[in-house]
Formats: structure tokens, sequence, C-alpha cells
């Protein structure tokens, strides 16, 4: 008999079944589920959209068919220990946001998607992050740790951006 | 403009403005107070319906005649979706109550619930959106311990929960059922309808779905009354019976091109002008403005000579636009290139379209090559024609697709070939001088080589 590791802990499992009660029924708990996974791992992969099944009492299609709607969760391979979205809509880009994501993606060497070779940044863009009296602007989250938003940007500041990112 | 006092941003700014202490200490929770002690729901319904409130999310729907669409004496349960999903370009207005006076919002949507006996609240988050994340949950967990949520709120039989529930980056949960659908655990395909959410929402039941502005709007009509909120705005139009008016404070995302970008709060009907000069700064470094987008990207272009139009329901339509939708001016100044405009707003929807329906799907991504042919250099004068037939046709309009992201799409493309189709022509001249007038870009047989 072959013995499979499982990919959700303890600690997953229990934030995941705390959401089970807000809902009528289980599936409305897929995409808190996918969230908590892809928090704690970095991406979701297709062992835990079929562990999520399970708990949820769903067949793995029907989660996968959801996590794979939204670009937000990455299967393939965890994203970097930061990720960075750069907000490329109208109004960042009238202020230079397009100029801002191409001097990332150059400092970085990858594009929008990828992650770079040490997995310490992926670099993405956001088709509007919704802070527009700051264009440009980025959102920047660190695994394990806050979220920021980095405001009215200039190219020149990707240039440290990197330079200073957490290990 | 007359001096006009804010309500909506009334709290923003203050120190620990999102807490509930300096909530309750500017009179906060005491118009739930006062509905809940003196209102039955009806009266409630009542109340949002004679003050003409229309949803602060775009569509501008009469919120409180949504709310009769309920049907009566249903045994429930009756759910609240509370729209927190605000993507369109330019729109930011939901993140500022969010962030900064989350408790105006909990308490309109407390009040609205026991309005349409809701039992369940879900305020449907973008995920962008980490700081209202955690100022939604800080507010309601406050709220809980306070007697404000949960079983029995403040002695009466009412009893509801409110939770936040986070999205995954995608446009088109903003969609009334496409939210319903992403809540329910599924990929965010609009749904057909009829059946309407008041009918068969989320979970199968009676579902009302409201905006993050419009349930601050509910707090301020609960506490100061249906003709405060009246005094506000424009009135109807007597020569249009369909306009049911303007009414009420509303907030004003202001980005792009201007000095001081910001979001402004202002009675309904200020102009793009007098919200430019007056909030704005005017235009920045000194330039002239070419255009502004009245309302998040989707509703199209006003020409500079265009400014003068009211901001309210109506006044964008009357220069060809498709409406106010979120109130989301961008400003674009002398410099900016209509063709580059129209790349990025077609990339937008070519992105975001959830790909249920042929003619957006489709559409879509046919727009965007065409313009990033034309930007390439290799754009033909035919092209125009062809994206304002694709503008004319991919829409709800004309009844080819469920829920009106095309149409969204169609609007930047109608108004900026229409209004600018001479610079867009420049544009092709000057890039592709030999094929321009290209009419047929598939060779005739005998000009392929080596055919006899």
């Amino acid at each position: 008999m072959s013995t499979t590791t499982r990919v959700l802990t303890p600690e997953m499992i229990a934030a995941i079944q705390a959401f089970i009660p807000r809902y009528p029924n289980k599936q409305a708990v897929t995409l808190p589920a996918l969230h908590i996974v892809n928090e704690a791992l970095r991406y979701v992969p297709l062992e835990a959209v079929i562990e999520i099944a399970e708990l949820l009492e769903l067949a793995p299609a029907q989660v996968q068919d959801t996590l794979s709607f939204y670009g937000y969760f990455k299967q393939d391979q965890p994203h970097g220990k930061t990720r960075a979205w750069v907000c490329r809509s109208i109004s960042c880009a009238l202020r230079g946001g397009e100029e801002v994501l191409e001097r990332l993606c150059q400092r970085a060497g990858v594009k929008p998607g990828e992650t770079t070779p040490d997995g310490r940044l992926t670099v993405e863009f956001a088709e509007c992050l919704g802070a527009c009296e700051y264009a440009p602007c980025m959102l920047a989250t660190h695994h394990g740790g806050q979220a920021e938003l980095h405001k009215n940007l200039t190219p020149e500041q990707m240039e440290s951006f990197v330079n200073r990112l957490p290990q | 403009m007359t001096k006009f006092e804010p309500v909506l941003l009334a709290n923003v700014g203050k120190q620990d403005s999102h807490k509930l202490s300096v909530y309750e200490a500017a009179g906060g929770y005491e118009a739930l107070k006062g509905v809940l002690r003196e209102k039955q729901p009806v009266d409630v319904i009542e109340l949002v319906k004679a003050s003409n409130l229309r949803g602060r999310g775009g569509a501008g729907f009469p919120c409180g005649l949504k709310w009769t669409f309920l049907p009566k004496d249903h045994p429930g349960p009756i759910y609240m979706c509370v729209n927190a999903d605000e993507s369109e370009p330019g729109t930011f207005n939901n993140r500022i109550l969010m962030e900064d006076d989350p408790h105006q919002v909990i308490e309109g949507t407390i009040i609205s619930c026991y309005a349409t006996r809701a039992t369940t609240a879900y305020i449907y988050l973008r995920v962008e959106y980490p700081l209202c994340y955690e100022r939604l949950e800080g507010a309601i967990a406050e709220c809980y311990q306070a007697g404000y949520l949960g079983r029995n709120i403040l002695g009466t039989n009412f009893s509801l929960d409110i939770y936040v529930h986070r999205g995954a980056a995608a446009y088109i949960c903003g969609e009334e059922t496409g939210l319903i659908e992403s809540l329910e655990g599924k990929r965010a395909w609009p749904r057909i309808k009829p059946p309407f959410p008041a009918i068969e929402g989320v979970f199968r039941k009676p579902t009302v779905v409201n905006n993050i502005e419009t349930m601050a709007c509910v707090t301020h009509i609960a506490r100061r009354g249906a003709d405060w909120f009246k005094s506000i705005g424009v009135p109807s139009d007597p020569n249009n019976p369909r306009d049911p008016g303007s009414y009420g404070p509303k907030l004003y995302c202001l980005s792009g091109h201007v000095n001081k970008p910001g979001c402004y709060e202002a009675p309904l009907g200020i102009t793009t002008r007098q919200l430019i000069d007056e909030f704005g700064g005017g235009v920045w470094k000194g330039r002239k403005a070419k255009a502004a987008i009245p309302g998040g990207i989707s509703m199209g272009l006003l020409a500079e000579s265009e400014f003068d139009l009211p901001l309210d329901f109506n006044g964008p339509g009357k220069a060809g636009c498709l409406g106010l939708g979120t109130a989301a001016v961008v400003v674009l100044d002398e410099t900016v290139s209509m063709v580059d405009f129209l790349h990025n707003s077609c990339r937008f929807f070519a992105h975001e379209s959830c790909g249920q329906c042929t003619p957006c799907r489709e559409g879509t991504h046919w727009a965007l090559s065409m313009l990033e042919r034309i930007r390439a250099g290799k754009g033909r004068l035919r092209d125009l024609d062809l994206l304002l037939e694709i503008g004319d046709t991919i829409g709800i309009i004309p009844g080819t697709t469920i829920c009106g992201l095309s149409d969204g799409a169609a609007w930047p493309i109608k108004n900026a070939i229409r209004k600018w189709r001479g610079e867009f022509e420049d544009y092709i001249k000057r890039t592709n001088p030999r094929g321009y007038m290209e009419t047929n870009p598939v060779p005739a047989l005998h000009q392929i080589a080596g055919a006899h």
C-alpha cells in the first residue's frame, strides 16, 4: 500500500473548518480555504485541492474549477516570498505605471507572472489596485508579513525596492 | 459651489477614525438605536424610498425599490451581500470608507438588514484591499462585543451576523450575480436574469446586493431623514418621466492628470470642471485637459468641451457616455494619445472578461488585437469602422451577453473613436503611410509567388 503525504497541516484544516459555520453549505468555504492554503504555502498544489475537496465534501474538479478561474492562485510552483503587484490601469498608466512595471521587470529579470530564480520576488501586474489617488502604485505582500502599498512611485524607486527585499 | 458639509467623509482624517469609540463619540449607532426602537422594517424601507437613494455601485438603481422586490412573508433566510469588490479603474471611494470609517458602513448594513429582514450579511471584499480587511474585521469584532451584532441586538428580537468574504482578484465579482456565484464557491460567472437576486440569489434564497457607499448613505438617511437627503443634489427632470432625480451627497474619486488626486464629497450634480478646479487643484503641470472619464472607464469619455455637464445620474449620458457609473473621474491632459488610452481600456476588458459569452470573450480580445496592431504601426483606416462595429454589437443593449461587462468595454471604444476620430486617422496615416488605405489584406492568388 502506498502512503501519501498530506499537504494540509492541522492548523490549516482547523482554519478552514472555522469558516464552515458562516455559510449554509460547505462549498462556500472554497475561496476562504484557497486563501488559507495559499497564504501558508504560497501556492495551492493539486494535492491540496484534493484535500480541500475532501474537507468540503466536494469533487476535486469543483475546487479546481474555481481555483483556475481566479488568477490570484498559483498551482505549479509557489510564488516568491514577496509578491509585487504593479497597477497598469488607466489612472496609474497616465502617471507612469507602465514604466514602473517595466523597470521592476528589468531589475528582477522576469516577466509579469514570473518568479526570480532565488524565489524572493514574483512580479505581477494588477488591473486596478483601487488606489488611484496614489498613482502609480504597487501592492507588495510579504510572505508571513504585512502587505504594503507603495505610493506615487517612480521607476528609480524599483531599484531600491528590489535591493531591500527580505531574504 | 455653495458651502457643502461633508457627511460621508466627516470622520475621515480623525485619529483612530476606524475605531468604535471614535465613531460613537460622533453620534455613531444612534441612528441604529432609533430605528430598532421606533421603526418597523417596512417603515425603514419607506424612509429609504422617500429619500430616492439610488445605488452608488454604478447602475444607480433606486435602493428602496430594490428592497421591495423581496418576496413578502418569505420564511427566510434572506441574505444581504454588500458589494465591496470595486475594481473599476479609477474607483476607490469604497476603500476610503472601509479603511477610515468602517462603522459607518456597518451601521448602514445593520439598518438595511433590519429593513429587509436579512439575518446574515456577507461583505464581499476584493483581495487587493488588505487594510480594509483588517479594519472591517476589527470593526465587526467591536460590534459583536458592543451588542450591535449577534443575537437579539440591543435587546430586540433582531439578530444579525456579518462576515467578510474575500475575493481573488477578478473584476467580474463586482457584478451582482458574479459576486453571488463567487460567494457560493464557484467561478464568478454571472447568472442569467430573471430570476433576479431578490427572488433567488445567494444559496438560492432571496438576496439584496448593495454597494458599500450605498450602505453609508443609509446610515445618514436614518440619522438625518429623507428630506435632508432630498435637499441635496439634482431634482428629477420634468421632461423625462424615467428620471427619479439624483439626490444626496456623492463621493467623487478624482485621479489622473490633476494636481490633487483624491476622494472628495460633493452634492450630486457637480460638474467635471468644478471638480477639477475646486477639488483637484487644476490640471497638472499647467497643461490643458483633453478629456475625462466620468465614472470609471466603462462609462466612456467626456471631451473638454463637455466638462460643464452635471455629474449626476443623467448628465454624462447627455454627452454620449453610458452614465455616471462610480463617479470616478479620471482626467486626461492634452498630451495623452487616444490610441494609447483606448489600448489600455481594451486590454483591461479583454483581461477581465469572464469568458462565458462569446460576443464578450471574442469581441474584447478582437478589439485589443486591433488596438495592438494600430499601435504597432500596422493600422488601417477601416479598422476604425470595424472597432465601432464591435462596439455596437458586443454588449447587452442588443441582448447578446449575460452581464454588462462587454457594454462597459464598448463605450470607451465608441466614445474615443467618434469624438477623436481625426486623431486615430492621423495616427494610422503617420505610422502606416503605405498601408493605411489597404482594403483587402489578403493578396490575390496571382500575386502569390509561384502561383500560376
